[in-house]
């Protein structure tokens, strides 16, 4: 247990004590719509920490570094970030998969393209994008975010 | 979409992650009787994420849940409707790190909220916030890669996204000023 633990549960307990205060019919429903959110993602939980397990059971770390490591350069940090772009798993689940592959040699660089991407640019809900703000603005905040992600990757692995 | 077409969507999906993952365990299972000395690392390691992320997913659930059905759209729609400026900048920010739901949940607002008048740049970053600095997300973050980590990359996603904003508002203003500049020499000529 580290603090980390300690404060989500704390903070999820507090605001249920205090949801329950206010309204207990609504604290009851976001009960419900909790458990039926972590039921949907419990497969990919399994499909995720069984990739972790293979990819840092199997792949040496020279491998990983060699492709997404301190001396990958651009090219592999660019490689990651569209990875990511296409990935299509919950945000929250791409945090172990990044924490997998940087104990396993990849460079911080790497990992925050790989996040900073896989959050912010949706290939798989763009059509969405597209119908709901238009053409030019999804299209416009995709492209960019691509290009602001590889910028944050970079100045991150200059700092951390 | 409809209600009941939603989901049959949301059924297939299931159906779809749960098959994925039986294919998934179908094959670590052949690969680790193909190799036996690598089940050890491979199991321990699984085992070791695991117990990270189902200590705190519960908690992150909740908290997702809370706020999806205490904020509703209506009230995010409301608030980010009607201001401008630095405030309405801070606020995007603000609303859209609340955790309430997938990106796509944030589209049809978004949509609406650009037919109520608001300002592209604050829906680029309101889209953003909504995409990348969630609370339990940014918890998750640091009990994965560290407090520092997800400091930094907060400040500097934060910075970043607000000169997106600005520059999608700026791009898509000459577009326009440019579509109406060749109607008018149309009209002319």
């Amino acid at each position: 247990m580290n603090v980390t633990t300690i404060i989500i549960n704390g903070i999820a307990l507090g605001c249920l004590f205090i949801a329950f205060i206010k309204d207990r019919k609504k604290a009851i429903q976001s009960l419900k719509m909790a458990l039926k959110s972590f039921i949907k993602i419990i497969p990919m939980v399994f499909i995720i920490i069984i990739i972790i397990g293979l990819l840092l059971g199997f792949v040496p770390p020279n491998q990983i570094s060699r492709f997404v490591g301190e001396q990958s350069g651009v090219s592999g940090v660019l490689l990651v970030g569209v990875v990511g772009a296409l990935m299509h798993i919950p945000a929250l689940l791409s945090f172990p998969l990044a924490s997998s592959i940087l104990e396993s040699g990849a460079s911080v660089t790497a990992v925050a393209a790989f996040i900073t991407t896989l959050t912010m640019i949706g290939m798989i809900t763009l059509p969405l994008e597209i119908k709901e703000l238009g053409r030019n603005i999804a299209l416009l905040r995709n492209g960019l975010s691509f290009i602001i992600a590889i910028a944050i990757a970079f100045i991150m692995g200059m700092i951390l | 979409m409809k209600p009941g077409e939603k989901q049959t969507k949301q059924k297939k999906k299931m159906i779809q992650d749960w098959f994925l993952l039986g294919i998934t365990i179908v094959i670590v299972v052949v690969l680790l009787l193909v190799f036996p000395d690598k089940a050890e690392a491979v199991t321990s390691t699984s085992q070791e994420y695991f117990l990270e992320m189902i200590i705190i997913l519960p908690s992150v659930m909740i908290i997702m849940g809370l706020f999806a059905v205490f904020i509703s759209n209506e009230t995010v729609v409301k608030y980010l409707g009607k201001t401008s400026g630095f405030r309405g900048i801070s606020l995007s920010i603000l609303i859209g790190t609340l955790p309430t739901g997938p990106l796509y949940v944030a589209f049809p607002m978004a949509s609406t909220l650009l037919k109520k008048g608001a300002s592209i740049s604050n829906i680029i970053v309101f889209l953003s916030a909504w995409a990348c600095i969630k609370i339990p997300q940014e918890m998750v973050e640091v009990q994965f890669l560290g407090a520092e980590f997800m400091f930094l990359r907060l400040i500097l996603t934060i910075i970043f996204v607000i000169i997106m904003g600005f520059s999608i508002e700026k791009i898509v203003g000459w577009r326009v000023k440019r579509n109406k500049i060749k109607e008018q020499r149309g009209v002319i000529g």
